[in-house]
């Protein structure tokens, strides 16, 4: 494992397999236990800085530090005056100078934990950054295919809707092709960004020619703005074309599970029906977070620092 | 490089043969059984990834063999209560179960392959803490080699090896390495 | 008096040039006379003119003033360099560029004209009083609103319309700005995965298709500033083919750097317009070589540490050129064989003082011509540490790369601004 998770390019297939084996395991040890806490990370502090508002994953990194016996410290940047980015070297500064051993960063700028990663000591994991990657996310997607499915090699995941602005759909494509799924992107040509070509998956514009060979179907949340900006016509357009409902479902493989990163839009990409239904892992993803996050966090902070 | 060191190095005799191992288990599950006496259902042999995972096991066989009453057998990886993390580097975990009935109220015997600063036992002793309270806990090791850094002593020992701190002790065992032995290698005897 | 002793003109035969008074005197071979510099190893070029620097002065002293550029500029070669307008308050008042000439003046290094703005504020909306600064004492003939482009084609068409009066050009920022909203670096392969708003070629080669148009259509002078892609090369090939007047100028940056430096989301490579792809720099360089693309400019871009230290997206985009720029120039297009010494001149010399109606500066190294030229030991390499550059920023992308070529000596009007590859004042 290299010192910082950053993007999942850092992670080839052996580290990928063990931040899941590892998580299985960690699972499998706090499994029916009272007391859901280990003495890993004794004495380290990790600081769960985060410039962009995200309660869910602020709570799942913070969940997961704690259940470690890390120092858990939050800092969020986001309302003070952190337009400029000089701040994030000071505040980088002040971190390092109060010692900490991990920092969890979630920035809305595309590379802040790279340039976060060349002013400080300790091991940064991107909580996610703008539109480039959210690799925790990712693991947590594969572990949870892994666990629902049993396998990751050659499972066929469809990935659907706004490809161009996610940072949870790059950061799937790069770990889940690593692992030896196969991808396709779905989504309206508008929402798919200029290169996606050269990117090692397949392609398509049209959901319904998709879904019967899926074993995974993965939507991305679409945010109502992208309307006003002309990347469709409409919500009801975009959900008519690429929304995943009960009819849709219906034509999934027998086994093939539905997931969502959260937060949905009910209505929107996907039906209420769906997104309670017995295919939608999207209660199991959440819980996961935590596991995957704790394997991440033991496998960066529990070893000998630099 | 000097022109010895590529020369094959000796082949050094086993401290322990396959024969040697499985007397050795033979000798610890009569003990056991004896301790153990009428609480035989009580007992939960707990062994300690890696080695001491098919210890357990094979001692509960031998168990249940000599004394007709099945044992229950768990794992208990250590690895997230070492105090020795920043010095070893992180590394793959391993299986952590344990029987379903669990073990409160019970006698749990640690098995490892190996005692040597006593270190693994102390975590794996704070792991069973946060696993549940058994009535009392043991310890059973295949080898015993000395140079303890903490108070913690063996209640049955396979063989007692008198080493040097720079001495190697590895144990093969079948399951996880094709063949039983116990080998001393390195060091100054 | 000054006699440089075996000197080569455009690196060919070696002779001897005395200045005096400001002027080339002789050349000739076996001259003597007192204040001799020896010149042998060394070529001779006409003191370089740079198209399109920024000085920062007024408004961002912090970052660079007319002084400490015209040194860089004078260290770099450089004789005279046009000062961009995006100042602060913006050169866009006959005010406005007398204030940057004295500085100049003052400054004494290099010939310091400024570009004044086409449009009120760089709005571009109302068009600036482009009559008033060409009368002033600056005697402005190259008008821009760089790092704004004229987008209204209706206002761009006056503004090339109008200054034709004043022997006028207008340099244009291409850039259509609906095209590039958010925009952080070259559209492709990389912003896709990098997360980085994509600045798609398509947004420069559309405008420079109109501004060509439009030039045509109106028999107007046009300049197309910092052309980056291979695409914009074709335009302007198949313009100047149908007789447009139409000038173009690449950055060293352009010429040898590629999008793959985003990778390290460091913001020292990000620039307006971005880094392109290396099949873009290939057609650059050929661009160059073969004339379609008129001049080197710098694009010169001080930046205050605080505004390059930061996220890639918070950054200002600009990197520093001036004290680099024949050196990339001597690596990128003299190494390979696409111009010789008398193609560098023209390129760096003499089209960009043609384009910015210079009259004493672009001059041929040749007897009874103003002594306007530089010295280069074109046999040195070095590798770049930005704390030994002269300019005031530190923003330089050519950090820690060896480059070659050392501008030993710079003269203007005759005056050593440069001695010993170091500055005079």
């Amino acid at each position: 494992m290299r010192k910082h998770l950053l993007e999942v390019a850092d992670l080839d297939r052996a580290d990928a397999t063990l931040v899941l084996d590892t998580t299985a395991q960690i699972e499998q040890a706090l499994a029916g236990r009272e007391v859901k806490k280990l003495p890993t990370l004794r004495g380290r502090t990790v600081v769960n800085l985060f410039f962009e508002d995200s309660t869910r994953t602020r709570i799942s990194f913070e969940l997961a530090a704690k259940r470690l016996s890390a120092d858990v410290i939050n800092f969020s940047a986001k309302g003070s005056s952190v337009s400029k980015g000089e701040s994030l070297k000071d505040t980088a500064l002040t971190l390092e100078a109060m010692g900490a051993d991990g920092i969890v960063v979630r920035h809305s700028a595309s590379g802040a934990p790279h340039r976060l990663a060349q002013w400080v000591q300790g091991s940064v994991v991107n909580a996610g950054d703008g539109t480039h990657e959210h690799p925790t996310q990712a693991l947590l997607d594969a572990y949870t295919i892994r666990q629902r499915l049993g396998r990751l090699d050659g499972v066929r995941v469809a990935v659907v809707g706004d490809v161009l602005h996610s940072r949870v759909a790059r950061s799937n494509v790069g770990l889940l092709t690593t692992l030896g799924a196969e991808v396709t992107l779905v989504a309206p040509p508008t929402l798919l960004p200029v290169g996606v070509e050269t990117w090692p998956v397949t392609v398509s514009y049209d959901l319904d020619a998709v879904l019967p060979k899926a074993d995974v179907v993965m939507m991305l949340r679409v945010q109502a703005e992208r309307m006003n900006a002309s990347f469709f016509p409409s919500a009801r357009e975009y959900s008519r074309r690429y929304g995943l409902d009960g009819r849709r479902m219906a034509v999934l493989p027998d086994d093939a599970i539905v997931m969502h990163p959260g937060p949905m839009n009910r209505g929107m990409e996907i039906a209420a029906e769906v997104a309670d239904s017995p295919r939608s892992t999207i209660v199991a993803q959440v819980g996961n977070g935590v596991s995957v996050r704790m394997a991440v966090l033991y496998l960066l902070l529990g070893g000998a620092p630099e | 490089m000097t022109m010895s060191s590529e020369l094959p190095a000796p082949p050094v005799p086993p401290l322990l043969s396959a024969e040697d191992v499985a007397r050795v288990v033979d000798r610890v599950a009569h003990q056991l059984i004896e301790k153990a006496a009428s609480h035989l259902a009580d007992l939960v042999l707990v062994g300690i990834p890696t080695r001491g995972a098919p210890l357990a096991r094979r001692l509960a066989a031998r168990i249940e063999a000599f004394s007709g009453t099945p044992v229950d057998v768990g794992t208990v990886d250590i690895t997230l209560y070492r105090d020795d993390l920043r010095l070893r580097g992180v590394r793959a975990l391993e299986d952590t179960r344990l029987p379903d009935s669990g073990i409160d109220g019970r006698l749990v015997v640690l098995v490892d392959d190996v005692l040597f600063s006593g270190r693994s036992v102390r975590a794996a002793l704070d792991a069973l803490r946060d696993l549940g309270r058994p009535r009392a806990v043991q310890l059973a090791v295949l080898v015993d080699r000395g140079h303890r850094e903490l108070p913690i002593r063996a209640d049955y020992v396979g063989k007692n090896v008198p080493t040097s701190r720079t001495q190697k002790v590895e144990v093969h065992l079948a399951e996880i390495d094709g063949l039983d032995e116990v080998l001393l290698t390195g060091g100054e005897a | 008096m000054t006699l440089i002793k075996n000197v080569k003109p455009y690196g060919e035969e070696a002779v001897d040039i005395r200045i005096t008074d400001g002027r080339i005197t002789e050349m000739a071979p076996g001259l003597d006379g007192d204040d001799v510099l020896d010149g042998a190893g060394l070529i001779a070029l006409p003191g370089l003119v740079d198209l399109h620097t920024h000085l920062r002065e007024p408004g961002r002293e912090d970052a660079e003033t007319v002084e400490t550029g015209s040194r860089a500029a004078a260290l770099g070669g450089f004789t005279a360099v046009h000062a961009m307008a995006n100042t602060d308050p913006v050169a866009d008042t006959a005010g406005v560029v007398e204030q940057v000439w004295r500085l100049g003046q003052e400054a004494g290094l290099v010939d310091v004209v400024p570009v004044g703005a086409v449009t009120v504020g760089l709005g571009g909306t109302q068009l600036a009083e482009l009559g008033a600064m060409a009368d002033s004492a600056a005697r402005v003939r190259v008008f821009s609103d760089d790092g704004h482009c004229v987008a209204d084609p209706a206002l761009m068409r006056r503004a090339l319309e109008y200054v034709k009066a004043l022997d006028g050009v207008v340099a244009q920022h291409a850039e259509e700005p609906r095209l590039t909203v958010g925009a952080q670096m070259n559209e492709g392969e990389r912003s896709a995965r990098l997360g980085l708003t994509g600045w798609p070629a398509a947004a420069e080669e559309a405008v420079i298709a109109r501004d060509v148009l439009l030039a045509q259509h109106v028999g107007a002078r046009l300049h197309v500033c910092h052309v980056s892609t291979a695409g914009s090369v074709d335009i302007l090939r198949w313009a100047k083919a149908r007789g447009v007047q139409v000038t173009a100028e690449v950055t060293p940056h352009h010429l040898l750097l590629t999008d793959e430096l985003a990778e390290t989301y460091d913001p020292v490579y990000k620039v307006n317009p971005p880094l392109r792809t290396d099949a873009d720099v290939q057609a650059l360089r050929a661009g160059l070589a073969d004339g379609t693309i008129d001049a080197v400019a710098t694009d010169h871009a001080p930046h205050a540490v605080e505004d390059k230290e930061s996220e890639w997206a918070a950054a200002r985009p600009g990197m520093l050129g001036l004290e680099q720029a024949l050196s990339i120039v001597v690596q990128t297009m003299v190494e390979p064989g696409l111009l010789n010494w008398r193609g560098v001149a023209d390129r760096m010399s003499v089209r960009p003082a043609a384009i910015g109606r210079l009259e004493t500066h672009g001059r041929p190294l040749a007897v009874g011509e103003p002594a306007n030229l530089l010295l280069l030991d074109p046999a040195h390499s070095a590798v770049v540490d930005p704390a030994a550059l002269a300019s005031r920023s530190r923003n330089s992308p050519y950090a820690g790369r060896e480059l070659p070529g050392r501008v030993v000596a710079t003269f203007l009007r005759g005056v050593p601004t440069v001695l010993d590859g170091k500055a005079q004042k």
